[in-house]
């Protein structure tokens, strides 16, 4: 579970990027948080692996203050993957990137071995296993980042923009690959612009603005809610910009998954040819 | 990464911000020359103190300590080294003048991270280039290094992201003896060499994309000209200079260790 206690956080420079940010996350939630450029998203998920330490207010990861713990002792329980795979990847082979964290962990030789073929399978990179990372596609990068991070099992995972640079069939991967995840009772954040994604995750959904949460709810609800959208420079996803439309003619509003849309649209021609 | 804040230019309205870039990189080659021209501590303490005028007329001090606090290690290390190495060629015995020569060799050092930190604080990016330039230096070799130079900070930046990266993954840069702490920055220097290499080449390829080098002969919308406050900074220069060698050659100096 991770609690944020009213918590403000400023840079060295003096710039207040978070004021008054209290949040609850969960066990096996899967929360999404979008905001404009500059709002505080990274820097407030930066909390919660202990990269950051807030400026007051607490933060507690099931129940211990992150002032109290060390950066490495929290990530063991506290996955977080980061928005560009370059600031990480450094090994000869994708393996040896895999098995860098395992080894900082502490992980026997044996279960290494085992835990980095099983992230290598998870994400279809068995074939590059002994290929250097540098030669691999972004697309590519950005998944043995991804793997490099859950090859230690994490029991929380935050992904932050793990959309970018991704074509579409990669986000489908990624979208089922976090639902596999939340069948195995993982917590998972992500921050994202990606607002097409979220639609078709349906996650809890936490916009912000300028250091403060403006909206938290579930995510048909707010990404129908053109008002609440608004604050955060986002539009309504287009299923929702098509029912937004139709509601003149007696539709529901708060349409944001494309087989329920199917549905009501298949029953309303039904209704019409009889 | 305090080093580099502490060479970061800041816009600011002073004496010394406005003085010309040309003559202030005269003083402070100048400075480094004597800094060279010296191995007593005396001289390198007046050095050290003759810089804190422009200091403090330029309302630099803050970042100013800052670089010297970043270079507070190699600071120690020179001295850590210089100790050891006299130590053990002078038959294991520490004399008064080898920790005073140890400590001049390290001011040394101090006087020349000083003196830079200065000049990067006080001039603009740009006034360095166009100083450049102006000096007949070809523009392919003032723009590389205004370029440099100004990548500094963006650099320090990723830096700072990369060990987030992978302290997320576990590193603890802290852990270990000093070979396994030298060891513990690979992964950081490994990312932070080849994001510069292909940002270099992103560079490359936008710059040529809007036509750089096209037109052989550059003009500039401002010309440097040198007022009376340059003329004056070059006249103290040259003076300082002047008086360095004739010291050099004619005086000898005390050590300070003579006094007590």
């Amino acid at each position: 579970m991770i609690e944020t206690e009213n918590i403000h956080y400023s840079y060295p420079n003096k710039v207040e990027a978070l004021k008054g940010v209290s949040l609850t996350i969960k066990d096996g939630e899967f929360v999404a948080i979008m905001g404009q450029n500059g709002a505080g998203k990274s820097t407030f998920v930066k909390h919660f692996n202990g990269l950051l330490k807030p400026s007051s207010g607490a933060v507690k990861i099931d129940g211990v203050e992150t002032t109290k713990s060390s950066v490495a002792a929290l990530a063991r329980n506290v996955g977080f993957v980061f928005q560009n795979p370059d600031h990480q990847l450094f090994s000869e082979t994708v393996e040896e990137e895999i098995a860098f964290a395992l080894k900082n962990f502490g992980f026997e030789p044996k279960v290494v071995e085992e835990r980095v073929t099983w992230a290598l399978n998870l994400l279809s990179l068995t074939q590059y296993r002994k290929t250097s990372p540098f030669l691999l596609s972004g697309g590519e990068r950005k998944r043995v980042a991804l793997a490099s991070v859950l090859a230690w099992n994490p029991k929380t995972l935050i992904l932050d923009e793990p959309t970018i640079g991704q074509d579409y069939e990669q986000k489908e991967k990624l979208r089922q690959f976090i639902m596999q995840m939340q069948t195995q009772k993982k917590t998972i954040v992500t921050v994202t612009h990606d607002v097409e994604f979220v639609a078709e995750c349906n996650p809890r959904v936490i916009l912000m603005k300028e250091g403060k949460i403006v909206a938290d709810g579930i995510g048909r609800e707010i990404l129908t809610d053109p008002a609440k959208l608004e604050l955060s420079s986002i539009v309504l996803p287009q299923i929702a910009q098509v029912f937004a439309k139709l509601s003149a003619f007696g539709f529901p509003k708060d349409i944001i998954d494309i087989y329920e849309a199917k549905t009501l649209l298949l029953q309303t021609k039904e209704r019409h040819s009889k | 990464m305090s080093i580099f804040d502490g060479l970061k230019f800041r816009k600011v309205v002073s004496p010394i911000h406005n003085l010309d870039p040309r003559i202030k990189f005269i003083y402070v080659i100048v400075i480094f020359i004597v800094a060279i021209l010296f191995n007593q501590i005396i001289p390198l303490l007046i050095l050290f103190f003759m810089q804190l005028p422009f200091v403090f007329l330029a309302h630099v001090q803050k970042q100013w300590i800052r670089s010297l606090r970043g270079a507070a290690f190699l600071a120690t290390f020179i001295f850590v080294v210089n100790i050891l190495t006299t130590y053990f060629m002078s038959n294991y015995t520490l004399t008064a003048v080898n920790v005073e020569s140890a400590a001049a060799m390290t001011l040394r050092f101090v006087v020349l991270v000083e003196s830079f930190s200065v000049f990067f604080l006080t001039t603009s990016p740009d006034h360095l280039g166009l100083a450049l330039e102006q000096s007949r230096i070809p523009y392919e070799f003032a723009f590389a290094f205004t370029t440099a130079v100004r990548f500094v900070p963006v650099l320090a930046e990723e830096a700072q992201t990369i060990m987030d990266a992978q302290k997320a993954r576990g590193l603890e840069l802290e852990k270990g003896n000093i070979l396994k702490r030298i060891r513990n920055y690979i992964p950081i220097l490994i990312p932070l060499i080849v994001s510069a290499i292909r940002r270099s080449l992103e560079l490359a390829e936008a710059m040529e994309s809007r036509a750089w080098g096209a037109c052989r002969k550059r003009t500039n919308l401002y010309e440097l000209k040198l007022h009376r406050g340059d003329l004056v900074l070059l006249t103290i220069t040259l003076g300082v200079l002047a008086i360095a060698v004739y010291v050099n050659l004619f005086v000898s100096i005390p050590t300070l260790s003579s006094f007590f």
